[in-house]
């Protein structure tokens, strides 16, 4: 008898903290549907009917601080009209933490990719969510055939639609200080040569004419990468320019060679701001300051439209400072505008994140974030009266006028050679550590052999 | 069992049911109750989310209160129900009673991942094919590797005795001082110190200006102050750049080192340095013969982990250049290659190097061990 | 004291030249640290102008007085200004007058001012707790709204972060500690088969970059529901702390002197026993210096804890906060400084708090070294 009841109850008061503790009402994840977007309209549509009210989206990404901020504003309204909660958690350790939790199976719903090159490694494996299985005739309208272009990836299966493309920065515009600029009588290059005797007028003025700095700490490089791309675009074909993103063109070739001897001619001592050497040890972000000295002591600074959020508080955009493009080099090329920018990625098919991958194809998306600056808008329906600044303004309506828009290069190679070699034979090129010939063949020797 | 042996027979049978089954009961019940109550605590604290500071706090102190009690009452009961045993079996499982749970976290947590590191090594970039040594063909061979592995030698040569000198310096005249306290504590500051701060820290040191401007660096100000150009410490001067960043470990690493050789010290009877004084001894003599002769496990100890933490020495380097100007170590290597290039084979060949690299330091101290006869 | 008087003074002499090495070291030590915490209290301007020294008395040229080039001098040749004679370079470097000042000439030849400098001795001292400010209580965040308006977005607090440290740092310290301290007993005090190569493993494991772990364990916790939880990160920091723990403690342990526990044995006392009743107290140093390095590598760890928890926003640690902090522009350095200091506080206590175990004589003739 007692044996029994002794025993009874154990297994009572077992069953009882087990159950006791069973897991309280979480949000579980909805199945997968493989129902057609055609019957309740679109995701989006459906999302904004409150059909996926009380859902979770999670994303990762490397935005944090100021723009995590703006990016939770910008997509305020729509979790508010939806119900929809997008958690978006960055890091400046994104890149390698994305890579350990996809390959561990935890990757997060949306992942945003500020290199097309990274994303496409997951492509390959197969992680990620053909987006065009699901996105309605209207988002692939919202923009040029060339973001897509850019977002088609070489999946497992043949190529698919890897992303849709949130905000982007335009590169190729040079800032100089206005009202100084104005005061001093200079004026707005239009050619390369223009460009050039403008240099050499503020060098026999007394000063230098350009600010660089290419000092960024494990990336340090990076912005070298831009002048020479920029260069490419104006000495040589698209095609070569493309084919020298996918490693047919190689870095020894005569195009890439002149492109790096064009940039070096600016790079002198006498043009640069601190000298050449300063160049590799002076932050990005600090370089265009002495810019804004009174009077300035360089004038001239290339960098994407992102560096405004750099330059000292308190400076006006318009009335401080401005830009212009970076004046053609040989005119066969037209104008090319150089950019570069985030795709969102889509790692887990669920309604909702459809949704909200549909809702990022929409110019609203960025509407919040066009407002208080730091990005500009590819989606079509994007107003350019949504922009907070004239300047961030002009630079958007001077994108949509270029003859051709090509991405970031060093982007799209593979990480050992767009996150790697090509910056750090940029760095050792510039701080004399190898000549051009070695650091143009080292840079070619490490791109990946598949 | 020995008190049942007064009672009659039927009732030291049932007796011994009752308590056997008493035992099985209690054996049952209490690792049941124990990891019910760990269950239920993991639980609530996993679906709890706060809405305040004050309930955060609160949950914090529960989760502490749970994870640290729990691991405690964990062991207590394993040992409990071994004690149940009889003594050859007690003697026979009580070892695993000890190192029985920290062999398991090593090797679910480090042995494991390591030979799955082996196996992946011997692959190609995604794993799709076998490729056998080629890796390490490729790792030994390629500049920036090399560049990585001279860097790394420095970092050994330099860092790990350097900071070991200090730390016993420190350690040594502290021991001697009034202030005591107060000197240890301020050495060993850097160490609370997260990698972040400690990399704006060494800015302030080496920061470059232009010639120009004014500059916000110390080490530059007091190098332009006599009459010099500006240097980048840690950028140009290759490879003497990395002699600035081994710097900073052994600002950060000293402390470490002084804090197990000053409680080694302390360990030194003070009648046997009593005695060599009054027997004439010089300072110099006293420690060269008394104080580190007594205190070399405690050397060899922090000699070990100290030449184990540069050979993986990462953060550092991350932070102040990110292995830019030739400056990368294997452990950088091995995070790029594995994260930034997707190169999942060469980076696991990395890190077999890596750890192939410190068994010369292992054998040592094993041999050690035995000269002890602490095996 | 009756101690002759050559001794005493050799005794003075020797005091001397300890506390004075003593002080050398100690201030190649903490000058970097006076750095940040001088640079914490300054602007970011001023961080960014001046070397954090300026706020001791020095000498410095300052701007006295400046005025527009005079109409007639030519920059192109040799001008007199201000009652000395140079060229345009010569000024630009700034040319001395008799009377102890300069003339330079700042900005190009278009848009000059002459500046007339002073060397004056001068300290920066506008202070301020702005930096502190953003940091404890959050930045604040200027953003535009489509209509133009402005709206100030205040973010997150410390506290949260710094309760998500302590609830991850006290348990990733005491659990590693308590499991190598029964390994450490183990391997020096018991006997067993396989003792031997156990022990080496452990040792050996030492060596193993936690990086490569992070992969395979992430993929356990996925499967056993763990991810994002206190102790996925309380066993993470165990497994990656142990070899070490145990390293460290099974040189003490093994150390301790062997008739303490016979004597302990011939009392008919347990190995648990003898463990919980003898070793543990026995062991206080050393277990204490462990504590704080682990509780240091826990609390200032930022990449296990964001790979394992990185995707709660909820448990953020402090270090996640102080990555953030820097802004995403990576030059928000005026905020660093505050939250390094803040950051290390807690540590700092640990380390206090710890160091009297650290006493003269405890186990003075015990240790065998």
């Amino acid at each position: 008898m007692k044996k029994s009841f002794l025993f009874v109850s154990i297994l009572l008061i077992a069953a009882f903290a087990l159950s006791a503790c069973g897991p309280k009402a979480t949000p579980t994840p909805a199945p997968e549907t493989e129902a057609a977007p055609t019957d309740g309209g679109s995701y989006y549509d459906r999302a904004m009917a409150g059909e996926f009210s009380g859902t979770v989206v999670t994303m990762t990404g490397p935005f944090t601080d100021e723009d995590a901020v703006k990016f939770d504003a910008s997509v305020a309204a729509f979790e508010d009209a939806t119900g929809i909660d997008i958690q978006y958690e960055g890091s400046k350790e994104f890149e390698a933490t994305i890579s350990i939790r996809v390959e561990a199976g935890d990757a997060p719903d949306i992942v945003d990719f500020p290199q097309p090159g990274l994303l496409g490694t997951f492509v390959a494996a197969g992680d990620v969510v053909d987006v065009s299985t699901f996105l309605p005739q209207s988002s692939f309208d919202n923009y040029n055939q060339s973001w897509w272009d850019m977002a088609t990836m070489q999946g497992p299966d043949g190529p698919i639609v890897a992303g849709v493309w949130h905000r982007f920065n335009a590169k190729s515009q040079v800032w100089y200080p206005k009202k100084a600029f104005d005061a001093a009588g200079y004026q707005i290059p239009e050619t390369w040569d223009d460009l050039i005797a403008l240099s050499d007028q503020i060098v026999a003025d007394g000063d230098t004419p350009w600010c660089v700095g290419i000092e960024s700490g494990a990336a340090t490089g990076w912005p070298a990468t831009d002048w020479v791309e920029d260069i490419m675009l104006r000495t040589t074909s698209l095609e070569n320019y493309d084919k020298w993103t996918t490693g047919d063109l190689p870095f020894s070739s005569p195009e890439v060679k002149n492109a790096m001897t064009i940039l070096d001619n600016i790079w002198q001592d006498k043009y640069v701001y601190g000298g050449r050497a300063a160049i590799v040890t002076t932050f990005f972000g600090d370089a265009p300051t002495p810019m804004f000295e009174n009077p300035p002591k360089c004038w001239l600074h290339k960098q994407g439209n992102f560096i405004t959020s750099f330059f000292p508080e308190g400076v006006v955009a318009g009335e401080d400072y401005d830009f212009f493009y970076l004046p053609p080099i040989d005119e066969q090329y037209g104008k090319p505008y150089l950019v570069a920018g985030d795709i969102m990625a889509m790692f887990n098919d669920r309604p909702e994140v459809r949704a909200v991958m549909e809702f990022f194809t929409h110019g609203e998306a960025l509407k919040a974030w066009l407002a208080s600056g730091g990005a500009l808008a590819p989606q079509k329906d994007a107003s350019l009266d949504w922009y907070g600044d004239d300047v961030e303004r002009g630079v958007a309506a001077l994108v949509a006028q270029a003859t051709s828009v090509r991405f970031d290069g060093s982007d799209l190679m593979p990480g050992e050679v767009g996150a790697g070699s090509f910056w750090t034979g940029m760095t050792d090129y510039f701080s004399g550590v190898a000549d051009m010939d070695t650091v143009l063949a080292e840079i070619d020797a490490s791109w990946p052999r598949k | 069992m020995q008190k049942n042996n007064s009672g009659k027979r039927p009732t030291r049978v049932l007796d011994w049911l009752a308590t056997t089954f008493g035992r099985v009961v209690v054996s049952l019940v209490v690792p049941v109750v124990t990891l019910g109550i760990l269950i239920v605590g993991f639980r609530w604290l996993r679906d709890t989310i706060p809405d305040n500071n004050v309930q955060k706090a609160l949950i914090s102190l529960v989760a502490i209160i749970w994870g640290v009690g729990g691991a405690a009452m964990l062991y207590m009961l394993s040992n409990w129900l071994i004690e149940k045993l009889s003594p050859q079996w007690v003697r026979r499982l009580q070892p695993f009673v000890f190192v029985g749970p920290a062999i398991a976290i090593l090797g679910w947590y480090l042995a494991l991942p390591t030979v799955r590191t082996f196996w992946i090594s011997l692959h190609n970039r995604d794993g799709s094919e076998f490729v056998g040594l080629q890796n390490y063909v490729a790792v030994f061979t390629q500049r920036i590797m090399l560049e990585a592995f001279r860097n790394n030698l420095l970092w050994i040569v330099f860092g790990a005795t350097l900071s070991v000198t200090f730390g016993l310096l420190v350690a040594v005249l502290a021991d001697r001082s009034r202030f005591e306290t107060l000197a240890k504590s301020l050495v060993f500051m850097p160490m609370a110190i997260s990698m972040v701060g400690a990399g704006v820290i060494w800015n302030f040191i080496y920061e470059v200006k232009d010639a120009a401007s004014p500059q916000i660096g110390l080490l530059n100000a007091i190098w332009v102050g006599l009459g010099h150009e500006p240097q980048a410490w840690t950028a140009l001067l290759q490879p003497w750049n990395n002699l600035f960043l081994i710097v900073i470990v052994i600002w950060l690493q000293t402390g470490f080192a002084m804090v197990i050789f000053s409680a080694a010290i302390k360990g030194i009877p003070q009648e046997l340095i009593e005695a060599a004084r009054v027997d004439g001894a010089t300072e110099i003599q006293v420690f060269f013969k008394i104080m580190l002769p007594y205190i070399r496990g405690s050397v060899i100890t922090v000699a070990t982990t100290i030449i184990i933490f540069t050979l993986k020495i990462f953060d550092v380097v991350i932070v102040m250049t990110g292995g830019q100007f030739g400056t990368h170590v294997i452990a950088t290597q091995f995070y790029r290659q594995a994260f930034t290039n997707q190169n999942k084979g060469y980076a696991a060949a990395i890190a077999i190097v890596l750890l192939i690299a410190v068994i010369p330091v292992m054998v040592y101290n094993l041999k050690q061990f035995r000269e002890e006869e602490a095996f | 004291m009756s101690t002759p008087k050559n001794p005493k003074r050799k005794k003075m002499v020797s005091d001397i030249l300890i506390n004075g090495s003593l002080f050398l070291l100690v201030a190649l030590w903490i000058i970097p640290t006076i750095g940040l915490l001088v640079s914490s209290f300054r602007t970011r301007f001023d961080i960014q102008t001046s070397g954090w020294w300026a706020v001791f008395p020095h000498r410095e040229w300052v701007k006295v007085k400046e005025f527009a080039i005079p109409e007639n001098v030519d920059p192109n040749g040799v001008m007199e200004i201000d009652g000395v004679t140079g060229t345009f370079q010569e000024f630009r470097d700034g040319v001395s007058t008799p009377d102890g000042r300069k003339v330079t000439w700042v900005g190009n030849k278009r848009l000059g001012k002459i500046q007339i400098q002073e060397h004056r001795w001068v300290m920066r001292t506008d202070f301020t707790l702005d930096n502190y400010q953003q940091v404890l209580a959050g930045k604040s965040f200027e953003l535009k709204n489509p209509d133009g308006s402005t709206r100030i977005v205040q973010g997150d607090n410390f506290v949260g972060a710094f309760l998500n440290s302590l609830t991850v740092s006290i348990p990733a310290t005491v659990i590693p500690i308590l499991i190598a301290a029964f390994a450490a007993y183990g391997f020096a005090w018991m006997r067993f088969p396989g003792r031997r190569i156990l022990f080496i493993m452990v040792v050996a494991l030492l060596v193993v970059p936690l990086q490569i772990a992070l992969v395979p364990i992430l993929q356990d916790y996925v499967k056993l529901d763990l991810n994002g939880t206190f102790l996925a990160l309380w066993l993470a920091h165990t497994g990656f702390g142990l070899p070490l723990a145990t390293y460290l403690l099974f040189n003490y342990i093994s150390g301790l002197p062997r008739d303490i526990l016979e004597s302990a044995f011939i009392d008919g006392a347990s190995h648990f026993t003898i463990f919980t009743k003898l070793i543990l107290p026995l062991s206080v140093p050393a277990l204490a210096s462990f504590a704080i390095f682990q509780f240091l590598w826990v609390w200032n760890d930022y990449l296990v804890a964001l790979v394992f928890i990185g995707s709660k926003p909820d448990v953020q640690v402090l270090t996640m906060r102080l990555a953030e902090m820097v802004g995403s522009r990576g030059n928000d350095w005026h905020l660093l400084t505050a939250g390094a200091f803040v950051s290390m506080v807690l540590p700092l206590a640990v380390f206090f708090g710890l160091q009297r175990y650290f006493v003269r004589g405890l186990l003075a003739g015990s240790v065998k070294g």
